[in-house]
């Protein structure tokens, strides 16, 4: 494997307020790496610094061999970015927007347009490509500005929250765009606060949180770092009442169902079942404002000696189904 | 959403010279005859200022009726500035919407996307300055300027024209969102009022002399009166010429200076 985006200790304040307080990470070439972490956790201040549009303050990075500090010029010549607020001219049609960034990626003119046809048809935009942007709806806005990164193929592409406030139908097309742009072999860092797509699209996930990487791994890693077998309790109609965290042995489920016992937290006609953890219960765990950074579990696979939440503290272990699903 | 083909084009490692900017003006001249509402506004509102002026207060000011002669040199400054000050607007918004990110992220010169709108609004005011200067002339101004001080008025209104835009440009930058943009803008634009263009200076409170004298907007307006309508002017247009070239230095260098630091920030 090749490193595509090597980052090492890249510090940056604004002010006095520190917003990355020394972030490493390495992206292999031709993967998809997914930077999650709630809103203010600085992604989208790592992204910035990493397309050149902010300078760090300390540390170094380089993309695809080019220094971040030394070869900037080297270093667009290699990426695209798609930011968070759609960056597309709304006076202008889809086509004529595609065509601008053939122009300023130096395509011919025969070649701009044939490369226009292609990536209209391939984002669903051929029926809209003569229409001014400004009428196109939020989904085909996001398309466009992921196409208009793509007239010439990157080497890396930055996505910054791709799919935030995107209905359910256009989260899932683009998700199959960021798929086979991979197929394709494009290496692509995307930021979200979506923890289901950083599980969907991403084959190693960095969960940031006050500037710092917390947690980094494949999405089971991380899954696995947060314990065994949760334990769920539902209600007569299948209602989600409690989720117990446990480290899946046997001796930790036995004590889970005497407590649901003991307490009758199941009912008469409730039943119990296990799952996996979810990312959802590694995101709470690792981005919780309360905890203090430093205890969180410790990063990679061998993060699975994480100690369960004990099951025999009262009340404590009990996570109610309104905190762990919102 | 079918998969992407294999083999996209790939880039030059150069852009040819000037692509930017050739890119960035057809952009610009795009969103020009696109936005006919603002189009529209930039030569209505001068031209009916200039009715009004002449119709309503004209005989008041100068009952002789040759008010009209006196008051279209303004009028075509005032109409410079109504249609300048949309390129702060358009500035602010490509800020505002992440448009200039995206360029500043590309291996281009990507402050030509200031030259794109500026040369488009320059094309745009100077069009608009015909129309106001054929009403003009279908009311009743007479100018008499030979071929030479006509070519004259219409480098110093060209001039003026990209002095004004690029301050707007700069203020747009500056100000980030298109909102903000349009109201410190207004600021410049209230500046004719207060100079020579509806009534001579002398006529003013004395406090109101001292300002109009010495502001930029007054020099431009009595050299190029003097240039259309052979009325003495002084050394009027080396003032003007040097206002414009000065604030045009810095103007210039203001927006490269906030093009650079407003990166990644919006």
């Amino acid at each position: 494997m090749t490193t595509a985006i090597d980052v090492q200790g890249v510090t940056k304040s604004f002010g006095s307020q520190s917003v990355l307080a020394g972030i490493d990470l390495r992206v292999e070439r031709g993967t998809v790496f997914a930077l999650l972490g709630p809103n203010g956790a600085g992604k989208t201040t790592l992204v910035n610094i990493l397309s050149t549009l902010v300078q760090a303050d300390g540390g170094s990075a380089r993309i695809e061999g080019a220094d971040l500090r030394r070869d900037p010029g080297g270093v667009r010549r290699r990426i695209r970015l798609t930011g968070q607020s759609a960056a597309v001219d709304e006076l202008l049609t889809g086509a004529e927007n595609l065509r601008m960034m053939g122009a300023l990626a130096g395509l011919r003119t025969g070649a701009n347009r044939r490369r226009t046809t292609e990536l209209l048809r391939q984002f669903g935009l051929a029926d809209a490509a003569d229409k001014a942007v400004k009428a196109y709806s939020g989904g085909m806005r996001r398309r466009l500005d992921i196409a208009l990164s793509l007239v010439t193929v990157p080497q890396v592409l930055f996505l910054d929250e791709p799919t935030t406030g995107l209905d359910l139908r256009s989260r899932l097309e683009l998700w199959d765009v960021i798929r086979s742009l991979r197929a394709e072999g494009t290496t692509i860092l995307l930021t979200t606060q979506y923890l289901e797509e950083a599980d969907q699209l991403a084959d190693r996930i960095a969960v940031l949180r006050t500037g710092r990487i917390v947690a980094e791994g494949t999405p089971t890693e991380l899954k696995q770092s947060v314990g065994g077998e949760v334990v769920e309790v539902r209600g007569p109609d299948g209602e989600l009442l409690h989720e117990m965290p446990t480290d899946g042995s046997v001796h930790a489920l036995r004590e889970a169902l005497d407590l649901i016992d003991a307490r009758g937290l199941a009912g008469p006609a409730g039943t119990v079942g296990l799952r996996r953890p979810s990312l959802d219960d590694v995101f709470l765990a690792l981005t919780d404002p309360d905890a203090v950074a430093g205890t969180a579990p410790p990063t990679g696979p061998q993060a699975g000696s994480q100690p369960a939440t004990d099951t025999h503290a009262e009340g404590d272990a009990l996570v109610t189904t309104s905190r762990s699903r919102r | 959403m079918t998969t992407l083909t294999a083999a996209p084009p790939s880039a030059p490692a150069r852009l040819p010279l000037g692509t930017e900017e050739r890119t960035f003006i057809a952009r610009s001249m795009r969103h020009t005859v696109r936005n006919v509402e603002s189009l529209l506004m930039a030569v209505m509102l001068p031209v009916m200022l200039m009715l009004l002026f002449v119709y309503v207060f004209g005989n008041a000011i100068s009952p002789d009726g040759q008010y009209v002669t006196y008051v279209v040199p303004g009028i075509i400054l005032l109409c410079a500035g109504f249609g300048a000050s949309s390129t702060g607007v358009d500035v602010a918004n490509d800020s505002a919407t992440g448009i200039m990110d995206r360029l500043r992220t590309m291996p281009i010169r990507s402050s030509a996307v200031i030259t794109g709108h500026v040369v488009a609004s320059l094309a745009r005011n100077l069009a608009a300055t015909a129309i106001v200067i054929g009403v003009a002339l279908a009311i009743g101004f007479r100018p008499t300027a030979t071929f030479g001080e006509w070519v004259g008025a219409i480098a110093l209104v060209a001039l003026y024209i990209l002095t004004i835009t690029y301050l707007f440009a700069a203020i747009g930058l500056a100000s980030g969102n298109p909102e903000a943009a349009n109201g410190y803008g207004f600021i410049l634009l209230f500046l004719p009022y207060l100079s020579s263009a509806f009534v001579p200076t002398d006529t003013l409170p004395a406090w109101l002399q001292g300002v109009s004298e010495h502001q930029p907007i007054t020099p431009v307006i009595e050299s190029i009166r003097g240039l259309l309508t052979g009325v003495d002017s002084g050394n009027a247009t080396l003032l003007a010429v040097l206002w414009c070239v000065g604030i045009l230095a810095v103007a210039v260098t203001w927006s490269a200076v906030v093009f650079r630091r407003k990166a990644g920030r919006r």
